[in-house]
């Protein structure tokens, strides 16, 4: 193990353009990249560059620009795949993001789901990991479950372990809840899916920004990511399975890119992962993914993942201070997301009054309803960190929540 | 306003101290009107599916004229302060009337300020700051669209 090298986060700060602005007056404070992520310079710059110097479709052609894009857009995938520890770029399939990416296994594996099949979420999922296993089971006539959690608010491993049987086809779990900031083992997780001869979906959409993924280590069959929460562009972001799944999963849409050969009679289709790719893709963003990768690997996924639960903590601290503040959650050992709740002031309010401060976060149930429900709250104010996130901007924001109870004439 | 490095708990920012009036904030911990309403004749349920702000209205309409009125709900301050106000206002009002004040209102909340001039709002021109913040103007509509929804051309 070599010595973890601090971040400098003063210069990583400089790296992102936004950072420079003012909101209302004030510098932004931006406190929602769990929601999506601001962009460095050389996202910024390689996109560009593409658009500028290299742009053409992919895969088609034989002129110079064609070669160029193509090796811009397979380099991408390539870069992806040694991201998240995957043996070969062709298991990795370019999604417009998570949601897509989870949408594609309902559609195209769920093609082999049967009325009675049972599908296990988690009360913790995002919307996008269970609404399209809602449309697979009405398709089908498959039964979803759904894992409690315990009273600290982490997932209750042995409630999941103990709805998964002989008619569990699919287990999906999410790696980091985008509310709760827990991250769930899913090591553990998948061995128990695999022990039941499921197959296990990772929904990797918030841990993939901030850390090391290694899908072999993990022993998931699928695992979605967006870009844009890992300071890439949006409209891009990846689908990775096992080899075998993707070879036996038919199409999810057809036409141009996905195909061998198309005759009147019917068509072939071209090997994985272009079989999952139909039409022109992103070009551009996946350049911007890939660059977004080199921007993370320089800075140290393990400085940023240290600095993240560092600042997680000094603002766990500092919400501490404050009175009728209520951590929705755990509220110790937690990523750097973190949701609240404040005396009777509404987060819809809090998310105004704060923005007249600079400070951007997130009101409302976070795509999250079912744990809302299940939480028995309304909606949270949540302020989400990343590796551009610095003690002063806490600062700034408990120092709003201050100003924020003065408005509202403190509480009852 | 001085122009001071604000601290906190200062209130530096006249149209958030405009936006939380204390009577709007009286109205948010205090609401008129919320609850059952007797003879109901009309109800409807709306909410905004973005913020999760719900407003059930209920309506006693007896000759033409609001007899009753309340409302149950949940959400920001200006959603329910609007709905309480909303209600207080409209009492006793003839449905006529209570459409034209909604019109007002509702241009008002988009800025027009001839309509914000009209001494007909009474209380209800404490809600005139929403203007400034057009991402919550749909939240102190919500309890008026109802109002629309029940009684308005389009009902």
């Amino acid at each position: 193990m070599k010595t973890l090298a601090a971040l400098d986060v003063a210069k990583v700060r400089g790296d992102f353009p936004i950072l420079g602005r003012e909101v209302h007056g004030r510098p932004l404070v931006y406190l929602d990249s769990a929601a999506s992520s601001q962009k460095p310079r050389a996202v910024i710059d390689a996109m560009s560059d593409y658009l500028s110097s290299h742009h053409s479709n992919v895969h088609r052609g034989a002129h110079q620009l064609s070669v160029e894009a193509t090796d811009a857009y397979e380099g991408a995938r390539a870069r992806v795949a040694g991201f998240i520890g995957a043996a070969s770029p062709d298991e990795v399939v370019f999604t417009r993001g998570t949601t897509e990416s989870i949408n594609l296994v309902a559609y195209a594996w769920g093609r082999s789901v049967e009325p009675g099949d049972e599908i296990v979420l988690t009360v913790m999922e995002h919307h996008s990991n269970i609404v399209p296993w809602q449309l697979l089971a009405e398709r089908t006539g498959a039964v979803i479950r759904y894992a409690t959690l315990t009273p600290e608010g982490r997932l209750d491993v042995d409630h999941l372990a103990s709805l998964i049987g002989p008619a569990t086809k699919l287990v999906g779990v999410t790696h980091v809840s985008n509310t709760l900031g827990v991250m769930n083992p899913v090591a553990e997780i998948a061995e128990i899916t695999h022990e039941a001869g499921a197959l296990c979906l990772v929904d990797g959409a918030q841990a993939a920004p901030h850390g090391a993924v290694d899908v072999r280590a993990l022993g998931c069959d699928f695992y979605a990511f967006s870009a844009h929460k890992m300071c890439g562009p949006t409209g891009i972001g990846a689908l990775w399975a096992r080899p075998e799944l993707l070879e036996a999963m038919p199409p999810f849409q057809g036409g141009g890119e996905m195909i061998s050969e198309v005759r009147l009679e019917g068509s072939t289709w071209a090997p994985v992962p272009q079989k999952f790719e139909a039409g022109t893709p992103a070009i551009a963003e996946a350049v911007g993914f890939g660059a977004a990768i080199d921007y993370l690997e320089s800075a140290g996924l393990d400085a940023i993942r240290a600095h993240e639960e560092e600042i997680a903590r000094y603002a766990l601290d500092r919400l501490g201070e404050l009175d009728h503040l209520r951590i929705v959650g755990p509220t110790r050992d937690r990523l750097g997301v973190i949701s609240f709740l404040y005396g009777d002031i509404h987060a819809h309010d809090l998310a105004t009054i704060l923005d007249r401060r600079g400070v951007a976060i997130r009101a409302g149930h976070h795509c999250n309803q079912p744990l809302m429900d299940y939480l028995g709250v309304d909606a949270t104010a949540r302020a989400s960190f990343y590796l551009y996130t610095s003690r002063a901007d806490i600062d700034i924001l408990v120092e709003a929540l201050f100003a924020a109870r003065d408005l509202f004439g403190g509480f009852a | 306003m001085n122009d001071s490095k604000p601290s906190h708990g200062s209130l530096d920012d006249a149209s958030l101290s405009q936006l939380y009036q204390e009577v709007i904030l009286d109205h948010y911990r205090k609401p008129r009107n919320k609850g059952d309403v007797e003879d109901v004749t009309h109800t409807i349920t709306m909410n905004n599916p973005l913020c999760g702000d719900v407003i059930d209205l209920l309506i006693q309409v007896k000759g033409g004229r609001i007899a009753d009125i309340g409302f149950k709900g949940k959400g920001c301050s200006i959603s329910q302060a609007s709905a309480s106000m909303m209600t207080e206002r409209l009492k006793g009002m003839t449905v006529d009337e209570a459409l034209a004040l909604s019109g007002t209102f509702t241009k008002m909340l988009h800025g027009d300020g001839e309509a914000a001039d009209d001494a007909e709002l009474g209380d209800l021109r404490a809600l005139q700051g929403v203007s400034k913040f057009p991402v919550r103007v749909k939240c102190a509509l919500l309890a008026w669209n109802c109002l629309e929804e029940l009684v308005g051309p389009d009902a």
